[in-house]
């Protein structure tokens, strides 16, 4: 019996919900008394992961798994499950995260809970806390099944360091062969995702035209965050629909969101109300974003957000 | 070309969200429920194939007969007939093998589910359906052409797009760019009239077990009040997000 994580990596890096995972793996491999390992495939420095306390790190390197293919990816780690006795399997929820996940948990026979935010309140019956209702609620789902996956809620256990010493060892996975087949990829370069941002500076209506948007890629910029908008906006254009964050758009889960002019309609908010801190600026007190927010500023988006951006960076240069 | 539509019903999102029974049941009482919004998107690419390229579409539900009014709804946009598979949706691989049942009676050459539902937003029933049928399986599709058996299909991927060349037989998880929000299709009452005489067929389960269920629900800890930082004083916002929130 062990504990199996996916720490998944692009272009050979990792990235935080790598981290994440690993950190929540450990949590999970110690309330069931047992070791953690974790699967890369085709990571540059897979040893990194001891330091959030893997023990043993399987490297998969593999030029037939150099462009990632759920079906693919999910054989491999079915296959370093199935080698490791591993009866719970761990996975992120980024895009390709959940991509694979549901495929696994076919492979393994597994019941599976997405979404999960904390570790385990029991693992006898095996308990795990899950996102519900667009955040407005939680479910404590029973895992019932000898194998189990879970998919770990984007930013919900933090990144936590435990230094081990692991073993690093080459797994020879046999690559399966997918009727799926990567034609083309297109990706920003350079630009902070939403995904993968702690900071998400994002703005609606109240910005009044795509002209005025200057000053929001201004205060990302001073933040480190990307920006997003509210649905209102990509429907007429403003902005580009991959900057869509709410329901049906993308989900936020960051540290701070900055929402300036967008009223915080509940399909909105259902979205980004995963996010740690939330902070509104809008000229209407009445506004249901306010009801939401953790911090906000009664007042016009463009007297508030110039002074925003001249104040943060004088912080920024005190702090650095 | 015969297309399945996976229907989840969903509380609307602006549904107040309740329990009863000791916090073990979803409290149904006064909440509105809908077809999934992620459903809508694949349920209007399926009528633009039905129309445009000839197909057949059939939506299906896991449910019990509180289901049927959405159903009729996506009837009432379009679909030919309507399948309930009479069971209560409470876990992804139990639904997922239920649907997988429906695939392999119908011979259905393309599924389309949305990619999540609006309620748990798990990604997991599309997938656990694909590999149980070894259909192909695109997931996150913002973009679907079918020609023959060959199908081209673009995915979101973290920061772009993907384009992958795949065949039929396939299921498509699909979110807002399969079609534009704009397209989306409201039930006319004609529709709405001729929804009432096409067929819904009710199949008893295979009586899939269950690989989680639930034990109980919970509230989130309730969220303190806004706290208003006047728009002169900026520095303040800056000190509180510094000092208390610890999030700059």
């Amino acid at each position: 019996m062990s504990v199996l994580v996916y720490a998944s990596s692009t272009d050979g890096k990792f990235k935080k919900s790598a981290y994440e995972v690993v950190s929540y793996g450990k949590k999970v491999a110690d309330q069931l008394g047992t070791n953690l390992i974790a699967l890369t495939i085709n990571a540059d420095d897979a040893s990194e992961l001891q330091n959030y306390g893997a023990e043993t790190i399987l490297t998969v390197n593999n030029d037939g798994l150099s462009v990632f293919n759920a079906k693919s990816y999910a054989a491999v780690i079915e296959q370093a499950a199935k080698a490791k006795e591993a009866n719970v399997v761990v996975l992120d929820s980024s895009i390709d995260g959940l991509y694979v996940a549901p495929l696994v948990a076919v492979g393994l026979d597994a019941g599976y809970a997405s979404n999960v935010v904390e570790t385990p309140s029991s693992t006898s019956p095996f308990v795990v806390k899950r996102k519900a209702f667009s955040n407005k609620g939680f479910n404590n789902t029973e895992i019932s099944t000898e194998n189990k996956v879970l998919g770990v809620a984007k930013n919900s256990f933090g990144v936590h360091e435990n230094a081990a010493s692991a073993s690093v060892e080459n797994f020879d996975a046999e690559v399966v062969a997918s009727g799926v087949k990567s034609t083309n990829i297109e990706k920003a370069s350079g630009k902070v995702t939403i995904a993968d941002a702690d900071v998400v500076v994002s703005a609606g209506r109240g910005l009044k035209g795509p002209e005025n948007w200057g000053m929001v890629e201004e205060l990302a910029e001073v933040l480190g965050a990307a920006t997003a908008c509210s649905k209102p906006v990509s429907d007429l254009g403003w902005r580009p629909h991959s900057e869509h964050v709410g329901q049906t758009g993308k989900p936020v889960a960051s540290n701070l969101y900055i929402a300036i002019g967008i009223s915080g309609a509940i399909q909105h908010l259902a979205g980004i109300n995963a996010s740690k801190v939330k902070v509104v600026v809008n000229t209407d007190p009445e506004a249901p974003f306010f009801k939401a927010a953790d911090y906000g500023i009664v007042g016009d988006a463009f007297e508030v957000v110039p002074q925003l951006i001249s104040k943060l960076k004088d912080f920024k240069a005190q702090n650095s | 070309m015969k297309i399945l539509v996976c229907i989840s019903h969903v509380p609307d999102t602006t549904s107040k969200i309740n329990f009863t029974d000791n916090d073990t049941k979803f409290d149904t009482n006064g909440v509105q429920f809908v077809i999934n919004p992620y459903d809508e998107f694949v349920l209007t690419r399926a009528m633009w194939f039905k129309e445009k390229q000839g197909a057949s579409v059939t939506v299906v539900n896991v449910g019990n007969v509180t289901t049927e009014p959405t159903l009729r709804k996506a009837l009432a946009i379009g679909a030919d007939d309507a399948i309930r598979v009479n069971a209560e949706p409470t876990d992804g691989l139990a639904v997922a093998k239920e649907l997988a049942e429906v695939v392999k009676n119908g011979s259905y050459d393309l599924v389309l589910a949305g990619k999540e539902s609006s309620d748990y937003n798990g990604q997991m029933v599309p997938g656990m359906l694909a590999a149980l049928t070894d259909f192909n399986f695109v997931n996150g599709c913002v973009g679907l052409e079918v020609e023959g058996t060959n199908a081209n299909a673009n995915r979101e991927i973290d920061g772009g797009n993907e384009s992958v060349a795949t065949s039929l037989p396939l299921v498509v998880g699909g979110q807002k760019g399969i079609v534009e929000e704009s397209d989306l299709r409201i039930p006319n009452m004609r529709g709405i009239m001729m929804a009432r005489k096409k067929p819904l067929n009710v199949v008893e389960p295979t009586g899939s077990e269950n690989g989680t269920s639930t034990q109980s629900f919970e509230k989130p800890a309730p969220k303190g009040a806004v706290k208003l930082v006047d728009a002169d004083n900026i520095d303040e916002l800056i000190s509180l997000l510094h000092n208390e929130a610890k999030v700059i």
